[in-house]
């Protein structure tokens, strides 16, 4: 395909950086692996093999491509836009996750790694992980802050039935970011014959990019489909936005239509006004964490603070440097939604549509729940239903006042 | 160039560089006390709340410094402070880039320079993203203290050699701080490799706790890095720390001026 001069799509540079964001923050440890990885991914990429593979694990294992929906009685409902979902959640595992998981470890085999580690927040990326990793027979280890371990209970059992060993970290606030340490410590220790799948696209140069390629099936597939259903381009897609490869999945393939607008949704937590948020750009400023530069939850000293989400995917104090990017580009507009507004939209998709999304995508659906009255009936917009909800029905009754 | 790193490296036995962080503790009383008992030259650790690179008692003295409510402004009060009570000794700061950055390159230059400080070493910079802060320092006179692992290839080498002043500091093991030590073997060879690319002095850290370890690679490098150990003892005793760094810095200095 020929990609137009003022391409959104050619990011990032040889460097691996995105404008100012990006790049390869690592010690010196890392670094040797880190460009040897990124060798082997271009490698891969021109390997038809490579890809041949991962699609037939895509179609076969994930069950892809999964479903383009139409959403009637939440369109009714809303009373403006019509609502479209691409149906990420009903992927094995419950997520987007698994898109890029099948792609590092497929990645991680090529390399002769005999050692696979993560670290996860949610749980999602974490049972992802242990399910590549029990299908390809490679022992794994995921972190996972001790907070998170406690909010998400179900998806602990999980990875450790898929025969994981899930090791609780406790440093710091014992969550997302301090997982991710442990998981940057473990792999600074066992170089040799470690793989560290990271869950997000951040991280150091190559993982930001690769992440968002293996993920931009999810926006090559809805652009295809939406074509073949509607004979047009949707005019808007939403996203909710953790580290950020959901929403990058989606756009990514889109990024040099003009006629689609793209709004990515960051966690307010309790509102923007106060400490108790995780929206990194909206809420943050520019920093460099985990390899990368980009927007950070930072005090004037340049400390990591803790960001607060009810979903513990979002609940991550930076965001992808491609974002950050986006966002300093114009292309991509960005918002946040409350505990509250996720809550309410969460349960809305339920009753209205009979799907019970998790809290990361319950943040899109809020986000278009404002959005769709403002627009007119025959307009098209497009959200990630990135996840099931199964998860968090533990948060959501507690929220709710509901004892299980 | 000339500065109190090289001075300090010129003369004609081993170095002894001891690491703590800064605002763990009575800081001007800790430092006193491992100049006081030999130490050559001083790193002071910027506490940064997310220190990837360290282990259990870095991050533990990371996490009680910022408890403590340390910020870049009382390090730096620490570094100027040191620097009036000793004129000639060598200062580093060590740290992570965001607390570094935050305020722009230039600003962290201007005022590590006006501190006094000869070197920073920054873990999560590295050649590739020079950029990021070492044009800024070297503006400033302060040596970018880059770090050289076992994972330091020979075709990487040159690339990490250029643009490092002061002094190299071979990272003796692929890992985190506090953990185990390296065969003494790898050091010298991996010392002697890289002593063939450069005339930089070249200092060995990471894991290295008792006299006698620091006695052993003394014979092959020009300096020896302390840190976790001291660290410890700033966790462990608290207010009465300086008394229990003098003794370990005292024998540590004994063991790597003597080495050869
Ligand atoms: C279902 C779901 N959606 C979204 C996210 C956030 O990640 P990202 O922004 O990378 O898509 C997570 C993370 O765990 C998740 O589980």
């Amino acid at each position: 395909m020929n990609t137009p001069l003022n391409s959104f799509r050619t990011q990032p540079d040889e460097r691996g950086h995105f404008g100012q964001f990006g790049g390869r923050y690592v010690a010196e440890t890392l670094m040797p692996l880190v460009l040897d990885l990124e060798r082997e991914y271009r490698k891969a990429q021109s390997d038809p093999a490579f890809q041949a593979e991962f699609d037939d694990l895509l179609e076969h294992y994930v069950g892809r491509p999964s479903p383009l929906y139409f959403a009637p009685r939440l369109t009714e409902e809303l009373g403006g836009a019509q609502v479209w979902f691409k149906r990420d959640e009903l992927n094995h595992t419950g997520a987007h996750k698994i898109n890029n998981c099948i792609g590092q470890i497929l990645l991680a085999i090529r390399m002769g790694k005999t050692r696979i580690i993560a670290e996860t927040g949610a749980g999602q990326h974490g049972v992802a992980t242990a399910t590549v990793c029990a299908r390809f027979g490679l022992p794994c280890v995921i972190y996972m802050g001790a907070e998170d371990v406690k909010r998400q209970s179900p998806n602990v059992f999980r990875m450790k039935l898929l025969g994981a060993e899930v090791v609780p970290v406790t440093s710091g606030g014992a969550t997302l970011k301090d997982a991710m340490n442990e998981g940057l410590r473990d792999w600074v220790a066992n170089v040799h014959d470690t793989f560290y799948i990271i869950g997000t696209a951040a991280g150091p140069h190559p993982y930001p990019e690769m992440v968002r390629n293996f993920q931009s099936v999810i926006g090559k597939e809805a652009r295809a489909q939406m074509l073949a259903r509607t004979g047009r381009l949707p005019d808007l897609l939403v996203a909710a936005i953790g580290g950020g490869s959901n929403a990058l999945g989606l756009f990514h393939p889109f990024l040099d239509d003009p006629s689609v607008k793209m709004l990515g949704v960051e966690a307010a937590g309790h509102g923007l006004d106060g400490d108790e948020h995780a929206a990194s750009l909206l809420g943050g400023s520019p920093g460099v964490l985990h390899g990368n530069r980009t927007y950070l939850l930072q005090d004037e000293d340049g400390q990591i603070t803790e960001g607060h989400s009810i979903s513990a995917g979002l609940d991550y104090p930076g965001i992808g440097p491609e974002h950050a990017w986006l966002k300093e580009s114009g292309r991509v507009d960005y918002s946040a939604v409350t505990d509250e507004e996720a809550l309410d939209a969460f349960q809305l998709l339920c009753r209205t549509e009979g799907i019970i999304p998790a809290l990361e995508p319950s943040h899109a659906i809020a986000a278009v729940k404002k959005v769709a009255p403002t627009m007119p009936k025959d307009s098209i917009i497009l959200a990630n239903l990135c996840g099931r909800g199964d998860k968090d029905i533990f948060t959501v009754a507690e929220r709710l006042g509901v004892e299980l | 160039m000339t500065n109190r790193l090289t001075t300090t490296f010129a003369q004609p036995r081993p170095s002894l560089v001891c690491f703590i962080t800064a605002g763990d503790g009575d800081t001007a009383a800790n430092l006193d006390a491992l100049v006081e008992a030999g130490a050559d030259v001083i790193e002071l650790g910027m506490p940064f709340t997310d220190p990837m690179a360290d282990g259990p008692a870095i991050q533990s003295a990371n996490l009680r410094s910022l408890g403590a409510g340390t910020t870049t402004a009382d390090v730096l009060r620490y570094a100027t402070e040191f620097r009036a009570r000793h004129p000639q000794v060598p200062l580093v700061l060590m740290g992570y880039a965001n607390p570094m950055v935050r305020r722009g390159p230039e600003w962290f230059a201007e005022a590590a320079a006006l501190a006094g400080v000869d070197g920073v070493i920054c873990v999560d910079i590295p050649p590739e993203e020079d950029d990021a802060l070492g044009p800024a320092l070297r503006a400033k006179g302060i040596a970018p203290i880059r770090l050289a692992t076992p994972t330091t290839d020979a075709a990487r080498l040159p690339q990490v050699l250029a643009g490092s002043e002061g002094f190299l500091y071979y990272v003796s093991v692929a890992g985190i701080t506090g953990k185990q030590q390296a065969q003494i073997a790898s050091i010298e060879a991996n010392v002697a490799r890289i002593k063939q690319s450069t005339d930089l002095p070249v200092a060995v850290g990471f894991g290295v706790r008792t006299p006698e370890q620091a006695a052993d690679i003394a014979k092959v490098a020009d300096g020896v890095v302390v840190g976790s150990a001291l660290v410890e003892i700033c966790g462990a005793y608290g207010a009465e720390a300086p008394q229990h760094l003098k003794t370990l810095t005292a024998a540590l200095a004994e063991a790597v001026h003597n080495a050869r």
